[in-house]
């Protein structure tokens, strides 16, 4: 119909049934489009490794506004975002910690600071407070230490992409894994990293970080175990501890491949 | 007020109707009498003006449209680029120098999801309410929504395709989008989910633009192929929920497109080119009211009834400002 016969005085035509059952069509095509995104939930496709401070998952996702802020003040870039093969989840942020791991570097925990809803909750303000997972020692045998073995050179080879801070070498930027070679008698790197256990050294040192005292984590994270020996040299096995904040750090360096440690989702849990 | 529950109800889905005798006032129905007894309408000074304007700025209202819907859309891009902080964020959830802005209907998803109102939300929800009533509610969708304007290209192959027959646009009853938008608010409320979320045009293309593409563009893609091949600007016209909740906030905006009777002989390009026709029911022929009236809220104030509008009868209007701009 064209506009100029719309002018003409004429009865409005009532909407046929066709016309019922497409709009019907329209409407649940795309209330069933959106539910398809309860799969992914359902069979667990999703189960991602959250920044730290967020909601146990079921809040996480109803609280999260999917604007990536937390995304982008993440001075290690660990923090991306869930496409659509999450289903509910898309536009959500994760770490692919084995890729990434959030190290603390930036101290202040800016992606709590910068989450608008409090998806990633505001009752968290430093480092030691958050759970996002718990490592868990998934292929012992493996395990260098526990081989009795050292490391030397670069940790996850010369193409890794990762970062961390080493105070040692830069206190304000985070450099390449790839650029810090290491020479170790016995491989201690999951200990040696791991952001809590830094920490709790800076303060027994005397110099928490950013000389705010309420930095130090009051419970050590991880530990190596002599075990033993075996041909000679001493065995050693990692030992999760309960201030473990599950910030993937020791998944990310560990030389082996695939890694030893993996960050287990049921040790997830929020301060309330 | 009859007139506000009238815009609302045909932003609800409700077929406009031609106004009661009654309902027309007397000076309006003295220029449909005028207009019925002279037909010589090209005399009129004022056409001749507006085909000069026309003639020398042409589509003025969607080039200044684009240029703010891109100029916007790669603000949050340069700013994250560049880490300058200035517009950080995507869409659905930014901070503007530091202010927090939230798009509505995410904001509600996550309200109604989380059951909970955090104040940095509540500022965001706010300060965006508070800007898009002033700035006319539905401008979101055509000023500064991405979706729009891959839709409007979509739009243009779709007119192009059908004027060789080669695609038929469908169309659906409009009332599918009030039930949508009920629906998801519910799902959101029930589910705990931000349901919609998931399938949100413009959230995914924000998004995309900003931290990267992803296989969600598909989702798009479809929706753009489906306006092309079947139902033009479907989306826009009979789904997004987001278009309604703007609709909702801009029911009494001060910004409006203005029809002047006297100018208006009928036409019709306006309602072509308008993504919401059905708001455009003044300039059909009979239906003006009064001399001047304003389009309804489901108005996208996007300007291409002003832009193509052969007699110059439309413009916009910022209600209390005597300038029209």
């Amino acid at each position: 119909m064209s506009a100029r016969e719309e002018g003409v005085r004429r009865k409005p035509p009532k909407p046929p049934r066709r016309d019922f059952l497409r709009t019907l069509a329209l409407v649940s095509g795309f209330v069933g489009a959106s539910l398809v995104g309860f799969v992914p939930l359902v069979k667990g496709w999703a189960k991602r490794l959250r920044p730290p401070g967020a909601l146990l998952e079921d809040d996480f996702l109803a609280s999260c506004i999917k604007c990536g802020q937390c995304v982008q003040v993440c001075p290690v870039e660990a923090i991306r975002l869930a496409d659509l093969t999450d289903g509910f989840g898309n536009g959500t942020p994760y770490i692919d910690s084995r890729q990434q791991a959030c190290d603390f570097s930036c101290d202040g925990l800016q992606c709590v600071l910068a989450c608008p809803t409090g998806a990633l909750t505001h009752h968290i303000n430093y480092p030691h407070e958050a759970r996002m997972a718990v490592a868990k020692i998934e292929r012992p045998d493996r395990c260098l230490a526990i081989r009795g073995e050292g490391f030397e050179g670069l940790a996850r080879g010369a193409d890794f992409q990762g970062k961390l801070r080493y105070d040692e070498i830069d206190r304000w930027n985070p450099i390449r894994v790839s650029d810090h070679p290491y020479d170790l008698e016995v491989c201690d790197l999951c200990v040696r990293q791991c952001p809590i256990e830094i920490r709790i050294a800076q303060c027994a040192a005397g110099s928490p970080p950013a000389g705010d005292p309420n930095q130090c984590p009051p419970e050590p994270a991880i530990r190596l175990v002599e075990t033993g020996e075996a041909g000679g040299r001493a065995t050693y096995a990692p030992e999760i501890l309960s201030g473990c904040v599950g910030c993937g750090v020791c998944e990310m360096i560990c030389p082996a491949e695939p890694g030893v440690i993996v960050m287990d989702d049921e040790g997830r849990g929020v301060i309330a | 007020m009859k007139k506000l529950i009238d815009s609302l109800a045909v932003m609800l889905g409700r077929e406009p109707r031609r106004p009661a005798q009654d309902e027309i006032s007397t000076k309006a129905q003295e220029i449909h009498d005028l207009k019925a007894a002279n037909r010589d309408r090209d005399m009129s000074q004022h056409i001749k003006e507006e085909r000069l304007k026309k003639a020398s700025s042409p589509q003025i209202w969607r080039r200044r449209r684009w240029s703010v819907l891109i100029a916007v859309n790669l603000f949050f891009v340069v700013s994250d680029k560049l880490e300058i902080q200035a517009l950080e964020g995507a869409l659905t959830g930014s901070r503007f120098v530091g202010f927090h802005m939230a798009d509505l209907n995410a904001a509600l998803q996550v309200m109604l999801a989380f059951k909970q109102v955090l104040i940095n939300l509540l500022i965001g929800v706010i300060t965006v309410f508070v800007l898009w009533w002033l700035l006319g509610g539905r401008t979101f969708c055509s000023w500064v929504c991405p979706y729009h304007l891959l839709s409007e290209l979509a739009e243009m192959i779709h007119v192009k395709l059908a004027r060789r027959k080669l695609v038929k646009h469908h169309a659906f009853d409009r009332r599918a989008r009030t039930w949508l938008w009920l629906i998801f608010a519910a799902l959101a409320f029930v589910t705990g989910y931000t349901v919609f979320e998931t399938i949100s045009p413009t959230g995914i293309l924000s998004r995309a633009l900003i931290y990267g593409p992803g296989i969600a563009l598909a989702w798009v893609l479809a929706l753009l192929v489906f306006e092309i091949l079947y139902s033009r600007r479907a989306w826009c016209r009979y789904a997004c929920p987001i278009g309604l909740t703007y609709g909702l906030v801009g029911v009494t905006s001060p910004l409006e497109v203005e029809h002047e009777l006297s100018k208006c002989f009928y036409d019709g390009a306006c309602r072509q080119a308008c993504l919401v026709p059905h708001a455009l029911n003044c300039t059909v022929k009979g239906r003006g009211t009064r001399l001047k009236t304003t389009t309804g809220a489901d108005c996208t104030r996007c300007g291409r009834c002003i832009d193509v509008c052969p007699t110059g009868a439309l413009s916009f209007k910022f209600k209390g400002m005597g300038k029209r701009t």
